[in-house]
């Protein structure tokens, strides 16, 4: 294939990929989309396989194939509450691949200028004989060499950052590293320190000062990436996965310009620029800036938290049921505890059956809900909840007032009233879910603790809550067959 | 311990304080239950009843009295019964203490307990030994079905072949327990109901009866936390302004019913000669309030009477007594609740805890002594309201100039932002080679593309987002495939790693996204 042909299969591809965003507008046009990534995917790969200057086949298929297997076992295998972790690890993988693209390009770059300074007959021979990315470095001049180490820089930077990132927010998500906050002795100094080490150290290798500056580099990086991530905790994790998103995103990016690959210059931007939307739509939806998010935990508390008058009231599987029965409008807010019990099919299985009743029953889903953005949509999908009662916070938060029974399920600070009434509550401002005007609120919930965030909720104690203890899947299924 | 309840003496008066239900509920705290015989036949519950559910039935109030240690009756004792009573028993009925100071001195002498029904607080936790709300709710249903009984039309509007029938047009007085019960009860037989009250917090409530709110554009706004949910006496001016909407509203109702009572006062007078007499023949009022003096005018306690221009006012006092099966069984089972309390082991045992905040509040006299009135309750019932900043009216100018003003903050940011980016851009074109640059051009447009794009993705979708701007960033593949061909085997090596994880990112980001989005249906 000439490079002409790879040039017109890179911008098909591009231009599929952007359809395949776009596409995800809707649920319907969702399914279409995900062909045209998996089309425009192909092609680039295939074009690029078959380009000019490739070589050791053989590796290439054998890699391929061998990935292609284990991603499709993953895939398969993967519960959907493992969502967040799964998508976390796959992060991760970008990251690495990074770093191991940015060292062959130094590698390479090393080489080349070996083979030039050598400037013997046998050198000139072999540089001439240079094929694919190789050769395009030989033909690069000095400035442009410069511009080129910048960008392996970068890229290996936030590819490094990327990949212990994501592996530490993966054990987090699988419950392997503790989920809550934490940072060594000297917070962000520490990161801060790192970050202006790591600059001293690109000027260093710009000036040509060897592979060990890279490689300190990363070590930096990598330790970054982690810092970074376990000073971040609990409710905030949505935000650090869309963030390592937008990284894994830009550090593709890096490396396109490395390779002089606007296919993957294009790929890497959208990436990232879909990343960094989709964070700065997590944070608003906490009424948080970005910042406060990276810096981790809950900002500082703006004054003392209003005392909470009352006392939590419990019901048991009988009382909910027969204001179930009772009831004509129902909305269910279901939230990390109900993944956790993996109550999403008892959840189904209520709403049908409420549903065959001629009741009216509806989902409302907080942005923040869940560990990762749409978590809760994903796992309603799961079980089968048509999506079409499934609504946003702001098409059903006027809807609270007229409604006579509110299922929580598992959520805590997505509603709490707190965000609202008091100006001193660390969540204060944060759009909430108004399920307390409901006529009745339910709150199933594993005992009397706070929630992620460790914050008081007022909620529990109004006078139409009742607290329906235990755990969400083992109490919804008691509840099961009293719905007649 | 041993519990009964007596014939209620008052006339008319048909309720009783224990039900058969009830007695059993009791029996398992470990009590037993008396009564005296025929208690119950007024309201539906036959001695055979009784005896069958375990309880004594006793020939005579006196021999009841004698026999056990709680008495529970509905109504207030008279003095006979207050006399019969001993140190150590234990009285629980309504008493209301502030209005009976000479029966409650007496029961004090005696050196029982009295548990005055009407004084439990309202709190969340006594709610289910609340008497009066019980019984209020029952006085609101049974007093539309009275203006039913007594109006000449149907409720609901009609278009029949025959004609058409207007809807009833009903006014409800005080959203209190009563009010709220008559508002849900007239809008259930399908009238077009109003409803007044002087605290504009329930106005949520009303609405959410399916009743109109009759809004009262007023500075002065009450705030019911204050005064543990009830109404509080109002200014002579709001009194104006409310008689003003009063009379306004009159010439359209058919049914007016008023339920506006202040603790421990008469009862106001909201609806005046005036407003009866404007309103249309056959029209209904039914004053709930009768008992203290009535909200209206015209009213006569215990009787209905029809205004010269044939208006029927209704002055019942007993409404929760016309309807004693319902009445008595909630009734019974308020006291059930306060015996639950009063019997904490559930072994039989009363423990008069008089650090209870229930208890305390309605114990009015214990050991000899009066303890009326309580302290206030340690819980406060209600939240107090904040007070709510309303937001102003902006006028048509102010709002022009907002959105110019905003235009232009919007224009200044960027224009900025354009003009500091394009500024860089020049620096860095001044200096890198022209095939940085066109790079660089691809790179500035796809984050465009990319921005515009991701803001249409619907929040459901977030998750098979990130699943698939996963999979495609997996497109770092390509660097690692233009590497493998590479003539040094540590290059070699890691591309092939690269393209090895890679592959992996990518089937895997696709694959589940494509298992999710499945998963999506339509009902």
């Amino acid at each position: 294939m000439t490079i002409g042909i790879v040039a017109a299969a890179y911008i098909a591809a591009a231009v599929l990929f952007i359809l395949s965003l776009g596409g995800l507008s809707g649920q319907e046009s969702a399914k279409r989309a995900v062909w045209y990534g998996i089309v425009g995917m192909g092609l680039a790969v295939v074009a690029t396989v078959f380009g000019p200057g490739i070589g050791n086949w053989f590796i290439i298929l054998l890699m391929i194939a061998g990935g292609a297997v284990m991603g499709w076992y993953v895939a398969s295998r993967v519960q959907m509450t493992e969502m967040p972790q799964l998508v976390a690890a796959l992060h991760s993988f970008v990251g690495l691949a990074a770093v191991f693209i940015g060292y062959n390009a130094d590698l390479e770059l090393g080489r080349i200028i070996a083979l030039r300074e050598a400037a013997t007959p046998e050198a000139a021979d072999a540089l001439n004989a240079l094929a694919g990315f190789a050769a395009k470095l030989a033909h690069k001049t000095a400035v442009e060499i410069s511009i080129l180490k910048v960008e392996v820089f970068l890229g290996v930077f936030i590819g490094a950052v990327t990949f212990t990132g994501s592996v530490v927010a993966f054990g987090k998500l699988a419950g392997k590293v503790d989920g809550k906050a934490k940072k060594l002795p000297g917070g962000h100094l520490l990161n801060a320190a790192a970050a202006i080490v790591s600059v001293i150290l690109l000027v260093m290798f710009v000036q040509g000062a060897g592979l060990w500056t890279l490689v300190l580099m990363t070590l930096l990086a990598f330790f970054i990436g982690y810092h970074l991530i376990m000073g971040i905790g609990g409710a905030d994790m949505p935000v650090v996965v869309s963030m390592l998103n937008s990284y894994s995103g830009w550090a593709a990016a890096a490396i396109g310009f490395t390779l002089g690959n606007d296919l993957l210059i294009v790929t890497g931007a959208l990436v990232g620029s879909s990343g960094a939307i989709l964070s700065y739509i997590m944070c608003k939806a906490m009424n948080r800036s970005f910042v406060s998010v990276i810096l981790g935990g809950f900002g500082n508390t703006a004054g003392p938290a209003m005392a909470i008058e009352g006392e939590q009231i419990a019901i048991d599987a009988e009382g909910v049921a027969a204001a179930l029965n009772d009831a004509d409008s129902v909305i269910i807010i279901p939230g990390y505890g109900m993944a956790v019990a993996q109550a999403q099919q008892s959840v189904s299985e209520l709403t049908r059956k409420l549903r065959a009743k001629g009741k009216n029953v509806r989902f409302a889903i907080h942005p923040v809900a869940g560990r990762l953005p749409g978590h809760m949509n994903v796992l309603l999908a799961e079980a089968k909840v048509p999506y079409d009662i499934v609504m946003e916070m702001d098409e059903i938060n006027e809807d609270f007032p007229s409604t006579d029974v509110t299922i929580v399920i598992g959520s805590n600070d997505i509603v709490n009233p707190a965000a609202q009434e008091d100006p001193g509550s660390p969540i204060a401002g944060m759009p909430v879910l108004e399920c307390w005007k409901a006529k009745q609120v339910f709150v199933s919930k594993r005992g009397q603790g706070t929630g992620y965030s460790g914050i008081e909720n007022p909620l529990f104690y109004k006078e139409n809550t009742r607290m329906f203890y235990g755990d969400a899947k083992k109490s919804l299924d008691a509840l099961l067959p009293m719905i007649d | 311990m041993k519990i009964g309840a007596p014939k209620e003496i008052f006339e008319g008066e048909a309720r009783v304080a224990m039900t058969p239900d009830s007695a059993v509920q009791l029996q398992k705290l470990g009590h037993q239950c008396f009564i005296e015989t025929g208690a119950g036949l007024a309201a539906g519950f036959s001695d055979a009843a009784y005896a069958k559910a375990g309880v004594t039935v006793l020939k005579t109030a006196a021999a009841l009295t004698k026999e056990v240690d709680v008495l529970a009756k509905v109504r207030p004792p008279v003095e006979a019964e207050v006399k019969r009573l001993g140190k150590g028993q234990t009285l629980i009925s309504f008493f209301y203490p502030a209005q009976n100071k000479e029966l409650l001195e007496k029961a004090e002498k005696t050196g029982a307990t009295v548990i005055a029904m009407d004084m439990v607080p309202r709190i969340s936790r006594a709610q289910k030994m609340d008497a009066l709300s019980s019984m209020a709710n029952i006085a609101g249903y049974r007093a539309v079905i009275e203006a039913a009984n007594n109006f000449g039309r149907f409720f609901t509007g009609q278009i029949t072949a025959a004609g058409k029938v207007p809807p009833a047009k009903v006014l409800v007085v005080g959203a209190g327990v009563a009010g709220l019960a008559a508002t849900g009860t007239a809008v259930s037989l399908g009238a077009i109901v109003h409803a007044f009250d002087v605290r504009p917090e329930v106005a949520e409530q009303i609405e959410s009866m399916g009743a109109n709110f009759v809004y009262l554009d007023f500075a002065e706004a009450q705030d019911g936390a204050a005064t543990g949910g009830y109404a509080a006496p109002s200014s002579p001016e709001f009194r104006e302004a409310q008689l003003a909407k009063f009379r306004e509203l009159a010439p359209e109702m058919d049914i007016v019913i008023t339920t506006a009572l202040i603790p421990g006062r008469d009862a106001p007078k909201l609806w005046l000669a005036d407003m009866v007499a404007a309103m249309k023949p056959g029209s209904v009022v039914i004053d709930l309030a009768a008992e203290r003096g009535g909200n209206c005018d015209l009213t006569v306690a215990d009787q209905k009477v029809v205004s010269d221009n044939g208006v029927t006012v209704v002055g019942y006092t007993d409404f929760p007594s016309r309807m004693a099966a319902q009445s008595s069984t909630l009734y019974a089972t308020n006291i059930r609740h306060m015996m639950a309390d009063l019997t904490p082991g559930k072994d039989g045992v009363i423990v008069q805890n008089m650090e209870d905040d229930v208890i305390r509040g309605a114990t009015v006299a214990h050991d000899g002594a009066i303890t009326f009135p309580p302290p206030p309750p340690k819980i406060a019932a209600i939240a107090a309201a904040k007070p709510k900043e309303k937001a102003r009216e902006l006028t048509v100018e102010e709002k022009r100039a907002n959105e110019v003003a905003l235009f232009k903050k919007q224009t200044t940011s960027q224009v900025t932002l354009l003009g500091v980016a394009t500024l860089l851009l020049l620096v860095v074109g001044a200096f890198a080679p022209e095939s940085f640059m066109s790079h660089l051009i691809v790179f500035a447009l796809a984050c465009f593309v990319g921005f515009q794009v991701i803001w249409n993705v619907s929040h459901s979708l977030h998750t098979p987002l990130m699943a698939v701007t996963n999979a495609i960033s997996g497109i770092i593949i390509l660097g690692a495939l233009l590497q493998v061909g590479s003539g040094s085997w540590l290059v070699v090596l890691l591309a092939a790693i690269s393209v090895l994880i890679a592959s992996i990112n990518i089937v895997g980001g696709f694959l589940v996204t494509r298992r999710m989005l499945a998963m999506f249906q339509k009902s």
